[in-house]
């Protein structure tokens, strides 16, 4: 048993990061919470690390992330029966596919409710609680593709966009109070999520990055990103001028 | 009757045979029967003197499983025809001396793969029925015995039995696993496993130690068809058990635009060079300097380093299915490295929810000992309802250790300090690899009442007890009863 926290809530946890991320925690000694919609997987999540470190190690709650008025009530419930939540991560994320010159409201919608709003409704209520805790962790899987806009996905730079700005509000709000925020930016990961992208450069298993997750959170950082070498990249990236970044077809 | 009057008894002399892993040797009489009337021959003088009968096939139990120290061995090699493969439901009926490489052989191009393989392509179909073997697709496929429709056994009094599990099923379910001490078996009935690639889907992945493994496993057991772990034993604290695990599923029928190509023998055959160039049966020459604690543990972590820069980042690899599946015959003759005390491999199976605590005290115990094994191979099982079956529902763990004439009696004491920590965890052990066990120790892995069952069923089928391997009076002496064969041993 040493980690530092106690026990943890993951929102999207039934595969991919949230999936391996838990399995990090729970090895560190953890006893962690996990919310996800698909419940076959979620109960596989659940099985293996409860195998592995015992039966106490893992819970399980159903829910849709896009059912926001589900997750005051379901927060509650979880913080009690966890004995009180010291560490709330959301991963729940979602990609739609579609050429390029697609613009279909739909996608967006279904987007930006899983990446930010799902996170701001669950988010909401681990900031309530750990302000008046005076302690906690808050996490939020962002990416680096919040970094910058480019032309494909708008929808998902626009959400994770919009969610790193929410959290760095919500780190500038809280950490006064001495709660941690985390955002982490991932750089490609192969994930369920990532299946139809095919390979990309720097793509690193769900495993290598639930790893650095898990150390980048138990540092107290403030933002991390998944590898480190995106950090230096997305420095450049982000330096581009605009009416040079458009012209460069990315 | 002795070894002498043995020879002279049945007009051949002595040879020396060694268990698989060369730790363990005896000197018999061998004979090569090529036809069920040469055994039943064999068996009759075998009543008549009452001389003491093992089977072997390629010999490729671990331990002592197939050897039968001064008295008679019969080799089975020479069964070895495949009668019928049915292209149309996959059915197999062989001789039980049929390898595995003979099976796959034969059946690969028609679209078909032996349901259940173990890591090398050389045992019998006989001697996997007799040690139940398991494969690396344990939790999901079962043992081979689950997939064995029929089989005819020769019992020491010349009796053709044909069993299935409708047909003298309680015969069938005992001498699956029943290492040889009922019968003889003949002839086997194999339902193979219809494929549609040459090819599976192998996806690696880097573990950071035996909690993760075990995790790991546990969650994607549904997604994947075979699971298989390699651990490096030397490390300890937080990266104890660490190192990697490789998931393969079936490609699924039509996702290979090639199929005919990559089910090609040509395409299954395991390269004899490496890059072309070097011959791999040189390798184990080259390996043998290396064989030691300090050159193992720095190839485990070279090993594990690679592995985990290696690993699946993405779609997984296709692979062979012989290159994925008989990874131990990718360096021919590698055990010679471990030449000249051998090695012996230590698998335990351990109930899930105990297993990453037990596994994780065995590879403590070896640390405290220091004696590491220089390979660990972590797998998946389940139940199956053969009598005396080795599975549970669990993990079991396989660690090679190098034998030498001097670590010999600190290793013995070893396993036998683990063999505590297994069963006292509920734990289970698997006659193919054994070595070390104590008969008390035997015992307390079956209920009573299965071994009784499984004893009645030896006095009825075999009443001169001459069904005997070392392995058998090692752990079950009371199946040695023949009182000529109690005052040679103690000559």
């Amino acid at each position: 048993m040493t980690s530092k926290f106690k026990n943890a809530l993951l929102i999207g946890a039934s595969s991919g990061i949230g999936a391996a991320l838990a399995r990090c925690l729970a090895e560190d000694g953890t006893r962690v919470a996990l919310v996800a919609r698909r419940e076959d997987q979620l109960e596989d999540v659940r099985r293996g690390i409860t195998t592995a470190w015992g039966q106490d190690r893992a819970r399980v709650y159903r829910t849709d992330v896009t059912d926001f008025d589900q997750a005051p009530a379901l927060f509650q419930k979880i913080d009690e029966e966890m004995e009180g939540l010291d560490l709330v991560i959301y991963c729940a994320g979602v990609m739609t596919e579609g050429p390029e010159d697609e613009y279909d409201f739909a996608k967006d919608k279904l987007v930006v409710e899983v990446n930010l709003l799902g996170g701001m409704a669950w988010l909401d209520q681990a900031a309530t609680r750990f302000e008046a805790k005076r302690s906690g962790a808050i996490v939020g899987i962002g990416s680096v593709a919040g970094d910058r806009g480019r032309r494909a996905y708008p929808n998902y730079h626009a959400a994770k966009a919009g969610f790193a700005t929410y959290l760095e509000s919500l780190r500038n709000r809280l950490s006064r109070h001495g709660v941690q925020v985390t955002t982490i930016k991932p750089g490609p990961i192969a994930t369920p999520m990532t299946e139809g992208m095919g390979k990309q450069p720097l793509m690193r298993s769900a495993e290598e990055a639930a790893q650095k997750i898990h150390r980048a959170i138990t540092k107290g950082k403030m933002t991390a990103y998944v590898p480190g070498i995106w950090f230096p990249i997305m420095f450049v990236i982000r330096s581009i001028p605009s009416i040079l970044f458009r012209r460069m077809g990315i | 009757m002795n070894l002498e009057e043995i020879e002279v008894a049945l007009g051949r002399t002595r040879s020396k045979v060694e268990g698989w892993g060369m730790s363990t040797h005896s000197e018999s009489v061998v004979r090569f029967p090529e036809s069920v009337e040469d055994l039943k021959e064999l068996f009759a003088a075998a009543r008549k003197d009452g001389i003491s009968v093992a089977f072997r096939g390629t010999g490729c139990s671990y331990g002592d499983a197939s050897l039968n120290d001064r008295s008679l061995l019969i080799d089975l090699t020479r069964f070895n025809k495949i009668k019928s493969l049915d292209p149309a439901t996959g059915v197999l009926v062989a001789e039980s001396g049929v390898t595995l490489e003979q099976n796959w052989r034969q059946s690969v191009t028609q679209g078909y793969w032996p349901p259940v393989v173990s890591g090398t392509m050389y045992p019998t179909l006989g001697g996997l029925l007799s040690m139940n073997v398991h494969g690396k697709n344990n939790w999901k496929h079962g043992t081979i015995g689950e997939h064995v429709q029929s089989f005819r056994m020769l019992t020491i009094d010349g009796e053709e039995l044909s069993c299935s599990p409708e047909e003298n099923g309680e015969i069938f379910h005992a001498a699956i696993g029943g290492f040889g001490m009922l019968g003889c078996f003949t002839e086997v009935t194999l339902k193979l496993k219809k494929i549609y690639s040459g090819n599976i889907e192998v996806t690696a992945v880097g573990i950071r130690n035996l909690g993760h493994m075990i995790a790991w496993m546990d969650q994607h057991r549904e997604d994947f068809d075979y699971l298989v772990g390699w651990i490096d034993c030397f490390t300890a604290g937080k990266s104890l058990g660490r190192g990697e695990l490789h998931a393969a599923r079936y490609v699924k029928e039509g996702a290979d635009p090639d199929p005919k190509g990559t089910m090609r023998l040509s395409y299954q055959d395991l390269p004899s060079h490496i890059m072309g160039v070097f011959p791999k049966a040189w390798m184990w020459r080259f390996m043998k300097p290396i064989v030691n604690d300090f050159g193992m543990r720095a190839l485990n972590a070279v090993k594990y380093h690679s592995s985990c820069r290696k690993q699946t980042r993405g779609a997984g690899h296709l692979q062979a299915h012989a290159a994925f599946n008989f990874l131990l015959d990718y360096v021919p003759d590698w055990k010679k490295a471990y030449l000249p005390g051998g090695l012996i491999q230590y698998q335990s199976f351990v109930p899930a929810e105990k297993a990453r605590e037990t596994h994780g005290h065995l590879i403590q115990l070896c640390h405290r000992s220091n004696l590491i094994p220089y390979l660990g191979v972590y797998k998946r099982h389940k139940p199956d309802p053969f009598l005396l079956t080795h599975a549970v529902d669990g993990f079991s763990f396989a660690m090679d250790f190098k034998v030498t004439a001097q670590n010999r009696g600190q290793l013995w004491d070893l396993c036998h300090r683990m063999d505590e920590v297994v069963l006292e965890a509920g734990g289970r052990f698997y006659f193919a690899k054994d070595a070390t066990l104590e008969s008390e120790n035997a015992h307390r892995i079956w209920p009573a009442e299965d071994l009784q069952k499984f004893a009645r069923l030896k006095q009825d089928l075999d009443p001169q007890a001459l069904l005997q391997t070392n392995l058998s009076r090692r752990l079950f002496p009371e199946f040695q009863t023949q009182p000529s064969l109690v005052a040679s041993e103690e000559g």
